[in-house]
């Protein structure tokens, strides 16, 4: 059976995967209530969901590195929602890698918002979840999580601590009814991405990938590449032997 | 992507210094290297939305939607948001786009940066006629509310100003109400170019879309031969629905040009059989009838890596059957048209923007496959015929006209140039306004 979403919490709605499955669930009528650091551009957002259909949307402006302010945050959500039936996480930074080698505390930083931030969030959410007994959680790691490389490892390292925890988040909330999806975006037109050199076949709007999150969310996925191709991509990637994967440059 | 950016003609070829995407209306221009242009879908076909050695500001994050009145239709949104979004979101409610060009897949922006014109020119005007107002981000930082009464004089500058008075934040928008989004369309073969003239006057008293294909190859008496169609909104049961997703597109462009004189040949001779001796109804979705291309994503790619030119026209109403005439000789005995040429009456309705295309007479668009020297040596006769004749050639779509040449279709270019920001400027600009 096809899930609908109707009540839901977005962590990092201003980033462009947040707005794009946000559009999508507002437009079916959904109320939505979103959390991000800065008031106007979650007000921009808000505006925009409203007028494309959200039954009502509410915004909490809070800096989510802040680890201090989750359970205040959580229970906020419940207190717009009410019973909510789904949550996305959605922040996250991509950090210079040679900016993060040359210094510690760029990539403490790197991995407090990429992992520690929404492992953390999730922690608060599960247990919520867990209690009324049904939900989905949706949290995005990314490709890059699948195998350290040396191009992005701090940020690779991150994301993929993060999937292993969804994994084992998964595997504790299947039996309460809550459903876990960890989300593999592929390179994706954002201004995350902003700086690098973009085009060709293997990037991909934040529109497309919404819909690809939409989609999975409906039918109950565990684990969604998105595009689809990238889990073959990384299917080669994650066999290549050590010795001649250490050696490429990617 | 600084090199990839191309546009939808893909001539000519150019490189960018950066492309710095706008993501929020509230910030402020980025630092970037000067001049600057701001760029939505990149569908103006030459080099007007190119900008050689500056910055490309990419406005297609901007595509908020910021107020929608469903009782009023009055729809304000960022300037990023391209059309086919703001069907999708105005539909369901019954309204519809009063003003909208041969595809659906542009920006609000660039939308009024072109002033664009459909097939309804001669009952609706352009797409600035229903702009309510704008705001205008300026180089120096400055933000301006422009409206027919607050800031007219930039008003009208930006209007059809080719993205050089600065960069359109957001627009407000006059919707209009529908009850139906199916097209009742009605074809009609037409002998000549005379029958066209005939048939436009009476279609554009009775009908809201009006446009006419012809078959650009025809010589000697059937001359302007081609397909004539009339179209309204379907009257009866409200139904309302949001156009399909696109099924085709061209994956990869193929190494040399697919668009052969065989092809069009071919083409032109089975869209003939659309026309039938007296008129013939029949009902389909707007995106069909309005976006026909649109369907086929990646078009363009057809015409392969040289890609291709679309000479667009304006003659005044007078002068009109004998430069057609002119034109479409030239084009045949040269054997280069393409498939997709395209006749329409505009509407006496004055535009309003300094350097808006549309104006009192008749439009003939066209594409040519980019073969070289032969190509541009046409194009530059046909121009020839437009100014003699009085007309004007569509700056969207123009990647070569000679400064004289857009000088004699648009004098109050120079008024433009007193409004225009000092950081902004475009590849087309610069060759326009040389020296000639």
């Amino acid at each position: 059976m096809k899930r609908t979403f109707e009540r839901v919490i977005v962590f990092g709605a201003t980033s462009a995967i947040a707005q794009a499955v946000a559009r999508t669930l507002a437009a079916r009528g959904a109320r939505v209530h979103l959390v991000g650091r800065d008031a106007t551009k979650l007000e921009a957002v808000r505006a925009d969901l409203l007028a494309r259909g959200a039954a009502a949307a509410t915004v909490a402006v809070a800096d989510l590195d802040d680890l201090a302010l989750h359970a205040g945050l959580v229970e906020g959500a419940w207190v717009a929602l009410g019973q909510p039936d789904a949550a996305l996480l959605a922040q996250g930074v991509l950090p210079d890698q040679a900016g993060c080698e040359a210094d510690t505390s760029r990539a403490h930083a790197a991995m407090i918002a990429n992992f520690l931030a929404p492992a953390s969030l999730l922690g608060e959410l599960a247990n919520r979840f867990e209690a009324q007994g049904h939900g989905t959680l949706v949290a995005i790691g990314s490709v890059a999580g699948d195998r350290g490389r040396k191009t992005n490892y701090v940020y690779g390292a991150a994301k993929g601590g993060l999937a292993t925890f969804l994994q084992g988040l998964r595997g504790r909330l299947h039996a309460k009814g809550v459903h876990v999806l960890t989300v593999k975006p592929g390179f994706v037109d954002t201004p995350m991405t902003a700086h690098l050199p973009k085009g060709g076949p293997l990037w991909a709007s934040a529109e497309r990938v919404g819909d690809g999150i939409v989609r999975a969310m409906e039918r109950g996925a565990s684990e969604v590449y998105l595009p689809g191709f990238w889990r073959l991509i990384l299917l080669v990637l994650r066999h290549l032997p050590e010795a001649i994967f250490i050696r490429l440059k990617i | 992507m600084i090199a990839g950016v191309r546009s939808w003609g893909g001539y000519p070829a150019v490189e960018h210094a950066a492309v710095l995407p706008l993501t929020w209306r509230h910030e402020n221009l980025p630092a970037a290297v000067r001049p600057l242009l701001a760029a939505g879908l990149s569908r103006s076909y030459g080099d007007s939305a190119l900008n050689e050695g500056g910055t490309l500001l990419a406005t297609t994050g901007l595509d908020r939607i910021i107020r929608f009145d469903r009782a009023t239709g009055r729809l304000q949104c960022e300037a990023g948001a391209s059309l086919a979004s703001l069907y999708a979101l105005v539909i369901p409610a019954g309204w519809f786009l009063p003003v909208a060009p041969g595809t659906a897949n542009v920006t609000v922006g660039g939308a009024i940066a072109n002033d664009v014109h459909g097939k309804n020119h001669h009952v609706a005007g352009t797409f600035a006629h229903h702009v309510v107002r704008f705001e205008l981000l300026r180089s120096d930082g400055s933000r301006r509310e422009c409206s027919p009464t607050r800031e007219p004089d930039l008003f009208v500058a930006t209007i059809g100003g080719l993205g050089l008075t600065g960069v359109i934040t957001w627009a407000e928008l006059q919707l209009r109400p529908i009850a139906a989004t199916d097209i009742e369309v009605d074809t009609l073969a037409m002998p000549g170019l005379d029958a066209f003239f005939e048939l436009a006057a009476g279609a554009d008293a009775t009908h809201e879309y009006t446009v006419a294909w012809i078959d650009a190859l025809a010589q000697g008496p059937a001359l302007g031969r081609g397909v004539f169609m009339r179209a309204r909104h379907a009257e009866g049961p409200r139904t309302l629905r949001a156009a399909r997703r696109q099924r085709l597109a061209v994956p990869l462009m193929p190494p040399v040009c697919a668009v052969s004189r065989p092809a069009v040949l071919t083409f032109n001779a089975l869209y003939r059989l659309r026309g039938t001796r007296t008129w013939k109804r029949s009902v389909q979705p707007y995106e069909a009838f309005l976006f026909p291309l649109d369907g086929i994503g990646n078009w363009n790619r057809l015409y392969g890596p040289a890609g291709f030119l679309q000479h667009q026209c304006v003659v005044p109403r007078e002068a009109a059957p004998r430069a057609l005439r002119e034109m479409l000789a030239a084009i045949a005995k040269a054997g280069q048209a393409s498939p997709l040429t395209v006749l329409k009456a505009f509407g006496d309705l004055p535009s309003l923007g300094l350097l808006s295309f549309p104006r009192p007479g008749v439009t003939l668009a066209l594409d040519f496959a980019l073969r070289g020297p032969e190509t541009f040596a046409l194009l530059e006769h046909l121009d020839r015929i437009v100014v003699d004749a009085g007309g004007a050639i569509y700056p969207a779509k123009d990647a070569r006209m000679s400064p004289a040449t857009f000088r004699a279709g648009f004098p109050r270019w120079t008024a433009l140039e007193q409004w225009r920001d000092p950081a902004f400027s475009s590849s087309f600009w610069r060759r326009v306004t040389q020296a000639p």
